[in-house]
């Protein structure tokens, strides 16, 4: 109920006492920015890692081999080893259930020219699955289809960077360049939020790099999307499986790491959310103590603020005030000043977040600190409950006290 | 107005009780203007504070308006001591942030009236105690008679049954002190039931009921025929 009264009454007495106010207004807000101002940060650092994520799919993994260092089953060390399509259809078999994407890479450099421009580039050989596992944004046109597997056709995605080198502002779709003597029909452009290096090359059909390049089933690796419904302890058993069954199949020592690896973008994540587990933990821990700090300064401060007025609170009752009009209007009172208090720490501290966001992400890896909105009202809520009850407890208990014994205290 | 049969009050101190009041009688019918005299002591002040409703006696009756008073809580306690009494203390008792203006009209606002309503009364009376020029000025930029005149001013505003002061002229000089009883006196004179607590003789004599008490005990209680006059130029 709005009691116009009541707030008269409330701002008289924070009037009336400014420098209590503002010390009890004072501890809250302090305790509060301190909140605002850890969670921002903490939670910069988390954007930071996963930002590390962002160029690739998370949920991806690379197969990727070179010699063997050990012998075994009669076979020397050394040896090299190559990955070939019946590799790449085995394991597409039999692990379909948990594969929801599946590309091979095969890695080339070649002169790529256009008119009278021409500059060395790589191209990269692949599926149509590359596009999601690298998360290639198409910016013109399309990315390599299955029909274009299929008809091993020579059509090329060329990064915008190769376009500004080969075509300027001219267009680039439909056109012919020249990669390695051979025509290819340019059928998109893409980019890559992986950086410059990512923008600087150009994406072929699998079947046409193995028909025009040597006429072989060789791949240079096998890139698998898990499915998205592993957690991350399965993704990582999943990628160990796929390691041992292929080092199995090529006749590599189970031990031999530099021959045959699986790449599994899980374990690192895996790491990362560990870390992030702790830290949250930390900071729960820390910020809370920081917002109990709060609340236990604003309870001292409010114990200390009854017992001074308790005279006053024995002449309003002499006068006919009822113990609910006492307790109501200090609790009033300190439910305002931790609100007020909390919103100002809170306003202050993501002031501050978003100016010193910028140059924190420069210097110190800690990437668009903010709070949210659920932790920003769950702050302010704890805030003013414990106000109110700071405010209540002793409030409680001076209302009781007789006003007889009230009116002797000074 | 007020009924007292058989009252007992003791306050425990450690272990012991200090038995204060030892049986009172006391009936002070409706317009009268009593004085209670008593040493310090003497139990007069507990009197008080059970004739107000700000203590609870421990054994006996009191009837305050017809109506016993008993096991009373916080609550109703408060609503009483709106409804009929008026206290004026010895040291005033005024809330010192807020103007003469508002002390006067915070019964009224324990009492439910609206602000306009509680600001033309409260002023009406500061007027009837001569502080109208006064009204927005701090309980410390006031002399100590007219704190007191304000108190005065704030018991009477509710027009109660009943003005209970505790030693009113205790921190006042001879001066004040006059200027304070005359004031009383004024009240009783319309009708008001006036109930004062004293060990001054000159200003009990100015009452028209004296009660003596002596350890917890009424001594004397006499119809004080002798006033002095109401001081004339």
């Amino acid at each position: 109920m709005f009691d116009l009264d009541r707030w008269r009454e409330i701002f008289q007495s924070i009037n009336k006492n400014k420098l209590r106010s503002v010390m009890s207004g004072f501890t809250v807000a302090f305790a509060i920015l301190l909140f605002t101002l850890l969670f921002g940060i903490v939670s910069g650092l988390k954007n930071t890692f996963e930002g590390a994520f962002v160029d690739d799919a998370v949920n991806s993994m690379i197969v990727r081999v070179w010699k063997t260092t050990k012998p075994f089953k009669g076979l020397q060390s050394g040896r090299r080893i190559q990955l070939k399509n019946p590799d790449y259809d085995y394991l597409a078999d039999k692990y379909d259930s948990k594969i929801d994407l599946m590309t091979a890479r095969i890695f080339k450099n070649f002169s790529i020219s256009y008119e009278n421009k021409q500059d060395n580039y790589s191209v990269t050989a692949v599926h149509p699955d590359h596009q999601f596992l690298e998360k290639t944004i198409i910016d013109e046109g399309r990315y390599i289809n299955q029909l274009d597997i299929n008809e091993s056709s020579k059509v090329i995605v060329i990064g915008r960077l190769i376009k500004a080198d080969l075509f300027g502002e001219k267009p680039a779709l439909g056109k012919r360049v020249n990669v390695g003597g051979i025509s290819y029909k340019v059928i998109g452009v893409f980019s890559d939020d992986g950086g410059d290096n990512e923008e600087r090359i150009a994406y072929i059909p699998v079947t046409t790099s193995q028909k025009l390049y040597g006429n072989n089933e060789y791949l240079n690796q096998i890139r698998i999307g898990y499915n998205q419904d592993l957690n991350l302890d399965e993704a990582i058993a999943f990628g160990n499986l796929i390691e041992r069954d292929m080092k199995s199949k090529l006749d590599i020592h189970p031990d031999d790491q530099s021959a045959l690896s699986v790449r599994n973008m899980a374990e690192g994540r895996k790491g990362v959310d560990d870390f992030m587990i702790a830290l949250f933990f930390i900071v729960v821990f820390i910020g809370s103590g920081t917002l109990i700090a709060g609340i236990i300064g604003i309870s001292n401060i409010m114990i200390f603020v009854i017992k001074e007025r308790t005279k006053e609170f024995g002449i309003r009752k002499a006068l006919g005030a009822k113990p609910s009009s006492i307790v109501g209007m200090v609790v009033q009172e300190s439910v305002l000043i931790t609100t007020i208090a909390g919103y100002l720490g809170l306003t202050l501290g993501t002031y501050i977040l978003s100016l010193i966001g910028n140059s924190l992400e420069r210097d110190y890896f800690i990437k668009d600190p903010s709070v949210s909105q659920g932790l920003v009202i769950g702050a302010t809520f704890v805030l003013i409950i414990s106000g109110l009850i700071a405010a209540l407890v002793p409030a409680r208990k001076a209302s009781q006290i007789k006003p007889v014994v009230a009116l002797r205290a000074d | 107005m007020i009924r007292i049969k058989n009252l007992h009050k003791s306050y425990p101190i450690g272990k012991d009780s200090l038995h204060v009041l030892k049986g009172i009688d006391l009936h002070i019918k409706e317009g009268e203007f009593v004085s209670i005299m008593g040493s310090s002591g003497s139990g007069k002040s507990t009197l008080l504070n059970i004739v107000g409703l700000l203590d609870e006696h421990d054994e006996g009756e009191y009837y305050l308006n017809g109506q016993e008073i008993k096991n009373l809580n916080e609550k109703k306690g408060a609503v009483l001591r709106n409804k009929f009494l008026g206290f004026v203390f010895q040291s005033f008792n005024l809330i010192s942030y807020k103007t003469a203006l508002e002390n006067v009209s915070l019964p009224l606002y324990y009492k439910g009236v609206s602000r306009k309503e509680r600001q033309k009364i409260a002023l009406d009376y500061l007027d009837k105690v001569g502080l109208k020029d006064w009204a927005s000025h701090l309980p410390n930029e006031l002399s100590g008679g007219q704190k007191q005149r304000v108190a005065i001013a704030r018991a009477l505003v509710t027009q109660p049954k009943v003005v209970l002061a505790d030693e009113p002229t205790g921190a006042l000089d001879s001066t004040t002190t006059d200027s304070v009883m005359d004031l009383l006196k004024d009240i009783n004179n319309e009708g008001m039931t006036v109930f004062v607590i004293t060990h001054e003789e000159e200003v009990a004599d100015q009452t028209k009921r004296i009660v003596r008490l002596k350890d917890g005990i009424i001594t004397s209680d006499t119809i004080n025929v002798q006033r002095k006059p109401v001081k004339t130029v």
